[in-house]
């Protein structure tokens, strides 16, 4: 099997499908979205984090038609869509509060935007179906959708929302209320059609771990601004700024000023009484600038001897241990009061871990296992 | 135990009080012949006859002159007509400014709520009266009219029935508007958004998901309209003119300028069997309703 790259992005000549630029919205004197300008490429599968408020929703909502942009125009392939009423887009939307029509059935639900389209009954019968079989709905067809649970309602929404085969489909939290394995069946459903259909997706999620596994690119958001957008391996490697490190993942953050050591390698001084780090970057540093050395936990070794020749090592206790099955999370002390979390993969039982609380430990890592950081 | 029975019997007591027990003493009236006497009416409960001579004297003789003189029926079907348009016209009127009131930004909605309820501060016969002064002849409708050159003749309205339907509609009206307000209310405005996505039209959104989900609304309105109007009495007689039959009227007459009470009192009784069938109705809307909603 050969894996094509899809890097649209990448590509001068490639045409993205959306097009915002500088879009501004406010709500009266607040600021929801500020001066965002992105690209959004034709079956992508962009995924938008952020924390709570940060505009995910708002963005969503101009796409969809139902907010105007107060500066700035956005285009779909090519064309201004400011002003387009939301019927007349070939896009669907499906909403966070799930908008399910509490006076029709289940199945009538997900049949209302093919009777829109004047589609033929057998066909809508058919279509219905299959959204249906596709949510594992079948059973629950009939009942109305104060009949159902929570999931089972965001499944009727997500089948709704994906009847329309559209050309632009919008998630808002599409399987937030979904137990973890459902959600991974779902996320994989909605990788297939996307892969079968060609149809763009632009989904909002809180789960990272989502985001990393279904999106072509991801975008973090805070305050109505984009922070960074790069594909998921990107972004968990390469962040830009301190914020998207700390909001993909889980990230040591070590605060310092910087010296060039040699060809993109930098000494970082953090601390007085213990020798600097030794960390590679790209970016260019000035002498004395300051700066931020982000380095993930699983990046992070942990030893009760002195390792020999590591590019960087401290010394520290063991001052808790976090447990999560397949890996465990020690948070160790250093000298300077500072914690250092460092993770391993349990390859052995709980009972022959070879460290425990207050355990003195040596922590290294190389010099590219960070990122430095200016912001 | 006697609290849970005290709960239970509270409002069996009501009815009893205020609906069996007055009902029973019209029903019995009805079943008795006319008389000049006081009060006017044969026979009267006599301890020492006994219960079983009384009853004897009972008949329905009232009930057949009812079917016989058809004064009544026609009545009884020219109230229903006027309750019935009355209540769509009252309907037409005020589900728009239900819908307005709710889509009103949310500081504007008390103050919208109470000149709604204003009205019902003045004297309801007052009001009718001001009306008259509106539709006459020499009123100030026509008198507007007249000097804006719309008309050159005034217009007959005052003791017609269209001065009937102005009258039900306007004394109505709010009991139409607050039910539909209260449902239209509560309606989440994304279900609009999520038909317009799936390819609605504005209007047809409208038609397809706010209408059918007022209509818990829009049923108990117009039963709060239809209930009244159809026994209404006060509007026809000030505002209506003698083409204006309403059954309200005639049970006024029979009780009042006749004397008769018994037939009086049977015109009421089937009037009320008439109206119990859409208050059954409208009781059992409200049951579906409630269950909706859990
Ligand atoms: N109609 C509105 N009027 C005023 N402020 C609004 C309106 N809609 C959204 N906002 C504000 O805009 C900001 C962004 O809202 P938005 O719904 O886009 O957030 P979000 O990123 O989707 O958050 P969440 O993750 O909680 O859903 C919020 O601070 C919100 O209070
Ligand atoms: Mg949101």
């Amino acid at each position: 099997m050969t894996v094509s790259e899809f890097e649209p992005w990448n590509d001068p000549e490639a045409k993205p499908l959306i097009h915002f630029q500088n879009v501004t919205k406010r709500f009266g004197d607040f600021t929801a979205i500020d001066d965002l300008t992105i690209d959004i490429y034709e079956k992508e599968f962009y995924a938008l984090l952020g924390p709570s408020g940060c505009g995910k929703t708002t963005l969503m909502r101009m796409l969809a038609g139902f907010e105007t942009p107060t500066e700035g125009t956005i285009q779909l392939a090519g064309q201004d869509i400011v002003g387009v009423p939301p019927n007349k887009r070939a896009t669907n939307m499906m909403f966070q509060s799930y908008a399910l029509f509490p006076h029709l059935s289940i199945w009538e639900n997900i049949a209302f935007g093919l009777r829109r389209e004047g589609m033929a009954k057998d066909k809508i019968n058919d279509r219905v179906e299959e959204m249906l079989r596709l949510t594992r709905m079948e059973k629950f067809a009939r009942r109305k959708p104060h009949q159902v649970s929570g999931g089972q309602r965001q499944r009727v929404a997500l089948a709704r929302s994906l009847a329309k085969a559209p050309k632009l489909l919008l998630l808002d939290e599409p399987l937030g209320a979904l137990d973890k394995k459902l959600r991974q069946d779902t996320q994989f459903e909605l990788m297939d059609i996307q892969e079968k259909t060609g149809t763009t997706f632009v989904i909002v999620t809180h789960d990272q771990e989502e985001a990393m596994t279904v999106a072509s690119r991801v975008a973090v958001m805070d305050h109505g601004q984009i922070k960074q957008v790069a594909t998921p391996a990107h972004i968990y490697e390469a962040p830009n700024s301190v914020y998207v490190a700390d909001f993909i993942g889980e990230v040591n953050i070590i605060d310092g000023t910087a010296s060039p050591n040699g060809e993109d390698t930098y000494a970082v001084k953090w601390c007085d009484n213990h020798a600097p780090l030794n960390a590679a970057s790209p970016l260019p540093f000035s002498e004395g600038q300051k700066c931020h050395l982000a380095i993930r936990p699983e990046k992070v070794s942990i030893s009760a001897d002195k390792p020999e020749g590591a590019a960087n090592m401290v010394q520290g206790k063991v001052h808790d241990i976090a447990y999560l099955g397949n890996i465990s999370t020690y948070y160790v002390e250093l000298p300077t009061g500072a914690i250092i979390k460092a993770q391993t993969a349990n390859t052995r039982r709980i009972a022959r871990r070879s460290f425990t609380w207050e355990d003195t430990v040596w922590l290294s890592w190389t010099a590219t296992a960070g990122v430095l950081l200016a912001e | 135990m006697m609290r849970r029975f005290l709960l239970i019997a509270t409002p069996y007591f009501w009815l009893l009080a205020l609906f069996l027990v007055p009902f029973a003493i019209v029903f019995k009236i009805s079943l008795s012949d006319a008389a000049i006497a006081r009060p006017p009416y044969m026979p009267q409960f006599d301890w020492a006859e006994g219960i079983r001579a009384f009853i004897s004297q009972l008949d329905f003789e009232n009930f057949v002159f009812l079917t016989e003189d058809d004064l009544y029926w026609k009545a009884y079907l020219s109230s229903l007509k006027i309750a019935l348009i009355s209540t769509v016209l009252t309907l037409l009127v005020g589900f728009p400014m239900a819908y307005g009131m709710a889509r009103a930004p949310t500081e504007w909605r008390p103050t919208l709520m109470m000149l709604i309820i204003l009205p019902f501060w003045t004297s309801f016969l007052i009001r009718v009266y001001a009306w008259m002064g509106i539709l006459s002849n020499e009123g100030y409708l026509n008198s507007v009219l007249m000097w804006l050159g719309v008309i050159n003749e005034p217009l007959v309205i005052l003791n017609t029935n269209i001065a009937v339907y102005i009258g039900i509609v306007y004394t109505y009206l709010p009991f139409m508007i607050l039910p539909i307000y209260s449902t239209l209310e509560r309606l989440d405005g994304s279900l609009n958004e999520a038909a317009e996505d799936l390819g609605c039209s504005r209007f047809s959104a409208f038609w397809l998901v706010t209408v059918p989900l007022s209509r818990p609304g829009i049923a108990a309105g117009s039963f709060l309209v239809f209930i009244p109007a159809l026994g209404e009495f006060v509007i026809p007689s000030l505002l209506g003119g003698s083409g204006t039959l309403m059954i309200g009227k005639v049970l006024w007459e029979e009780f009042f300028s006749n004397r008769d009470w018994p037939v009086a009192s049977a015109v009421a009784i089937i009037l009320l069997l008439i109206l119990v069938i859409p208050i059954v109705l409208f009781q059992r809307n409200q049951q579906k309703q409630q269950e909706a909603e859990q």
